[in-house]
């Protein structure tokens, strides 16, 4: 029998407010352990909550740019279990009545463009970080733990899709889309080595081209969105492998080694868990008024669909290079900054499509690690029009640009790559190349004129590739005529 | 008298650290003195027609308020050792009004209990009769007062704990609608009930702490600024004032001392033009047990922050996370306190909330909507603050249930949110009993009013054996 994947995602994002969710704490990832607390993050007695507004702007904006609908009230819960990492013994969080809900999001995977249904976006509060002493870092084997609640109260949002994704691929594809469109709406660094985007994958299997559901396991914690995609992968394969033998999959968390790729049940102890939420009587309902959501809607980022037709419209960029430059905010911020200095729209776009993701592509490195900035490669790109070096030094001095992090002037000077257009510097060189290649000026008088592509690529060569060819094929005509 | 310069605030407080010194060996009412440290505030302090209101007042707070500094315990073991590093809000509104703080008073661990016999560190005794309980939770607070240790005394109150101890111990004892007084810096019990109150020798003065107490704080979501202001409690005339005898409240039996007290302050506030009538509260029955569902469930996740990770008492020798939570709570939380976190987790728990939780939440709603008909008849409603007076120490305390009976008719109050004062309305058999007037939301000045006339009619002028001479 055939099965099919039946994939649902939990994501959480901590947002990038100023302060903390219910606290004034500063929201900051590291920094010396335990000096961003307070009596509210780390549950003195007698500390209450209080609700951050811009933490409730920014899950509104994620709320809308998922198509969500905000109902009016929604209400904080008590989540109640005990942990170290968590102060007050429970979890401010949202439940039954959350923020928003009944979104969708489009994803583009190599099968096509889907929807993928949000189920619901709500908002909560991140725990503090428990530190286990000893070499594999993990509870089991550890001698001590310490707690450091600098992350104690980071607001944090939960987004819940619907079982809507079915293989591996669509699902990276999904939050690869999703943290692009949360790092337009300028929420969250999403950040997954720091755990500032994390997410646990629901996945069951069921036979191709039914309805139902079959039972599932949760993949946690997952720290990379290839990981995810590898994980799902296995555990797919482990589900289908217990049902063709005619097993039951048990339901379960599961945990996938990166290094081993190999899927292992964690203890499930966890799992007993009952949350015993309750209304949280610390904090009064959230109240969404039509104004409070126009505010945020009018103040809202430019989403990348509003960029990429801003791209096809004012810039008349092509297709290709408008879907390529807004793919990630960070690369389209990049366009824009550089514009700001070289109004040549598609010159940039050329540049960043092939030598800049060229360079990151063979590094490896982000954006951000980037050691160019907009207004470096603009510097570059000026001195190309200028004629002050050509089109293909610019390429040189682009790529040690990017390695050294010197800027385009620096690169020029230091390689001798600055382009000769000054014409007495170029006359002596054209005369010495005419008085040496006697034979080649005869053919050019006598009427073959493609001879002075010859005595242009001998100026070129003379010069180490620096003359102007522009100025060079002009002044050898001139004199081969004179 | 200290604005007049009759006495200056060094003189005053030194009269009631001598009382302290005197007697509360044998009250209890105070768990920390802070004997120097008033002494030298009060000397640093100099009354004027221009100090803020409460300047130079000796003042008892309830350790169930954090001060910076100074011992904070709940009267727990957990909290044996502990040291606020903030300050309550109200009680630093309370700090800017000028008090002079003596310390901190005894109460029910958590403020769980009707005696101060639930205090770790031993119980309060009733000024009036040494043999009896003070009440409580805000025992120390009520015996404080009535023992003369104090002007008056900082109280909390969840399920009558300002006003059940007022009325055992003869003295004021005030809760104002919820929201009226900042929580931040109270140690929660059942936060959606808990509310802090002013217990006083006099209505006028319970008037003058409250304005004092009062006020939005934007570290409490839940508070906000009294619409109308607390004003001193002018004369007033009763004449007209539409009066409702809460029946049902007296449906659990009233001790036939208690109702008599009771029967004869009604015949004085008629006499003095009141129009007296029956109010019904007909889910009144049901307050207790929907209280002992909802202030447990808070209760149960409030307390988990005492948990042996950050402060307070930790277990030694534990082996494992779970065996150091549990030894540590075992150790560091008396019976009742233990017994309120398994009530409140199991009618949290998966399978029993909606049976629980859920049928009282609705319960506290059909009492709100009780109390917003009575009030479409009354302006004031009323019954006796408790059935009975003061008990024997030991009396209760092997008895849950029975002990809990006696916060049958100030508990509907809390379910509601309501503004309610006990006042005394006499003695039975030597011993007071309390007089307990409701008012609708945010009608404190109402109630002050009111309370100030019937205060004045009832004319109780005892004071117990430890006060010496009047003022």
């Amino acid at each position: 029998m055939a099965y099919e994947p039946v994939i649902g995602l939990e994501i959480h994002v901590e947002l990038s407010t100023a302060s903390k969710m219910f606290c004034g704490c500063r929201v900051e990832f590291g920094g010396t352990p335990n000096t961003r607390v307070c009596p509210v993050c780390m549950a003195h007695p007698g500390a209450l909550p209080v609700i951050n507004r811009q933490a409730i702007r920014y899950l509104a904006r994620i709320g809308l740019a998922l198509g969500c609908s905000i109902p009016e009230r929604s209400i904080f819960h008590r989540k109640n279990y005990f942990y170290p990492d968590l102060p007050k013994g429970y979890q401010i969080s949202q439940y039954d009545q959350p923020f928003a809900v009944d979104g969708r999001l489009e994803v583009t995977t190599q099968d096509g463009i889907q929807d993928v249904g949000i189920e619901r976006v709500h908002m909560e509060e991140d725990t503090a970080k428990n530190i286990h002493a000893g070499e594999s870092g993990r509870i089991a084997d550890s001698l001590y733990s310490l707690i450091d609640f600098n992350r104690s109260g980071t607001p944090l949002v939960e987004i819940v899709t619907r079982p809507d994704i079915h293989s591996p691929q669509a699902a990276r594809a999904f939050l690869n889309q999703l943290k692009n469109l949360l790092q337009y709406l300028d929420v969250s660094d999403c950040n997954m080595e720091e755990g500032s985007l994390r997410c646990d994958a629901n996945v069951s299997m069921r036979p191709a081209g039914s309805e139902g559901l079959g039972v599932k396991t949760e993949l946690k914690n997952m720290n990379s969105f290839k990981h995810l995609e590898k994980g799902l992968a296995q555990e797919i394969a482990r589900q289908v492998d217990i049902l063709e033998s005619g097993g039951d999959v048990v339901q379960q968390t599961v945990h996938y080694d990166v290094g081993s790729g190999l899927i292992s049940p964690l203890r499930s102890k966890e799992e007993a868990h009952d949350y015993r939420y309750f209304p949280e009587p610390d904090l009064v309902p959230l109240v969404a008024t039509g104004d409070f959501v126009d505010e945020v809607s009018s103040g809202m980022p430019e989403l990348p669909a509003a960029r990429a037709e801003r791209y096809r419209r004012e810039l008349s960029l092509p297709a290709y290079d408008v879907e390529v430059l807004t793919s990630s905010r960070g690369l389209a911020d990049y366009f824009e900054e550089t514009l700001e200095h070289f109004n040549d729209a598609k010159l940039v776009s050329n540049w960043l499509m092939g030598e800049l993701l060229g360079y990151l592509n063979a590094t490896g490195q982000s954006l951000a690690e980037c050691k160019v900035s907009p207004a470096g490669l603009a510097e570059l790109l000026t001195m190309m029009r200028e004629g002050k070096i050509s089109a293909n030094a610019g390429k040189e001095v682009f790529s040690e640009m990017c390695d050294s992090g010197a800027a385009a002037l620096e690169v020029v000077e230091e390689r001798g790559l600055s382009q000769i257009s000054d014409e007495g510097e170029l006359a002596a060189v054209i005369a010495e190349v005419i008085e040496d290649n006697p034979a080649q000026v005869e053919q050019f008088r006598a009427g073959k004129e493609q001879v002075a592509g010859f005595f242009v690529g001998q100026v070129m060569k003379a010069t180490g590739g620096r003359a102007n060819p522009k100025l060079v094929n002009q002044l050898v005509r001139q004199r081969l005529t004179e | 008298m200290m604005r007049a310069g009759e006495i200056t605030p060094a003189e005053l407080t030194a009269a009631f650290l001598d009382q302290i010194e005197r007697h509360d060996g044998e009250i209890a009412a105070f768990l920390h003195i802070r004997k120097e440290e008033a002494a030298e505030e009060a000397a640093r302090t100099f009354v004027d027609g221009d100090s803020p209101g409460l300047a130079g007042i000796p003042t008892a707070i309830k350790d169930v308020l954090c001060v910076e500094g100074q011992p904070t315990t709940c009267a727990s073991r957990y909290l044996e050792n502990y040291m606020p590093i903030y300050t309550a809000t109200c009680v630093r509104q309370l700090q800017e009004a000028g008090i002079i703080n003596l310390g901190k008073t005894n109460m029910d661990e958590f403020a769980m209990g009707s005696s101060t016999e639930n205090s770790a560190f031993g119980p309060t005794r009733n000024p009036w009769d040494v043999t009896r309980v003070p009440g409580g939770s805000s025992g120390g607070s009520a015996a404080a007062v009535a023992a003369g240790e104090a002007v008056w005394a900082v109280g909390s109150d969840t399920g009558g704990s300002i006003r059940q101890p007022a009325a055992f111990c003869g003295v004021v004892g005030l809760k104002p609608t919820y929201g009226c007084v900042s929580r931040y810096g109270l140690v929660a019990f059942a936060s959606s009930f808990d509310q802090v109150g002013p217990i006083t020798r006099d209505v006028a003065d319970a008037a003058l702490a409250l304005r004092y107490l009062t006020g939005k704080d934007p570290l409490d979501s839940t508070s906000l600024e009294h619409p109308e202001g607390i004003r001193a409690p002018e004369d007033s005339d009763l004449t007209g004032l539409r009066v409702g005898v809460v029946s049902d409240l007296l449906a659990g039996g009233v001790d036939p001392g208690v109702c008599s007290s009771f029967d004869a302050v009604m015949e004085k506030l008629e006499s003095a033009g009141a129009r007296v009538g029956e109010a019904r509260l007909p889910h009144a029955e049901y307050a207790l047990p929907a209280y002992y569902i909802l202030a447990p469930a808070e209760a149960s996740a409030n307390l988990a922050r005492y948990d042996g990770v950050r402060y307070g008492h930790r277990a030694a020798g534990a082996g494992d996370i779970t065996g150091m939570y549990e030894q540590t709570r075992r150790e560091g939380f008396g019976e009742e306190v233990q017994r309120r976190i398994m009530l409140g987790t199991y009618a949290l728990s998966s399978g029993y909330y909606d049976a629980y939780y859920g049928q009282a939440q609705k319960v506290r709603t059909l009492i709100v909507e009780d109390f917003t008909r009575a009030f479409g008849h009354y302006d004031l409603l009323v019954s006796p603050t408790t059935p009975t007076t003061a008990f024997r120490l030991g009396e209760k305390t092997g008895d849950p249930l029975t002990m809990y009976m006696s916060d049958i008719c100030t508990i509907p109050v809390n379910l509601a949110g309501l503004p309610a004062i006990s006042i005394p309305s006499g003695l039975a058999d030597g011993l007071p009993a309390g007089f307990q007037m409701i008012a609708p939301a945010f009608r404190e000045n109402l109630l002050l009013r009111a309370a100030r006339a019937a205060e004045e009619l009832i004319g109780f002028d005892s004071v117990s054996p430890f006060i010496e001479g009047r003022d």
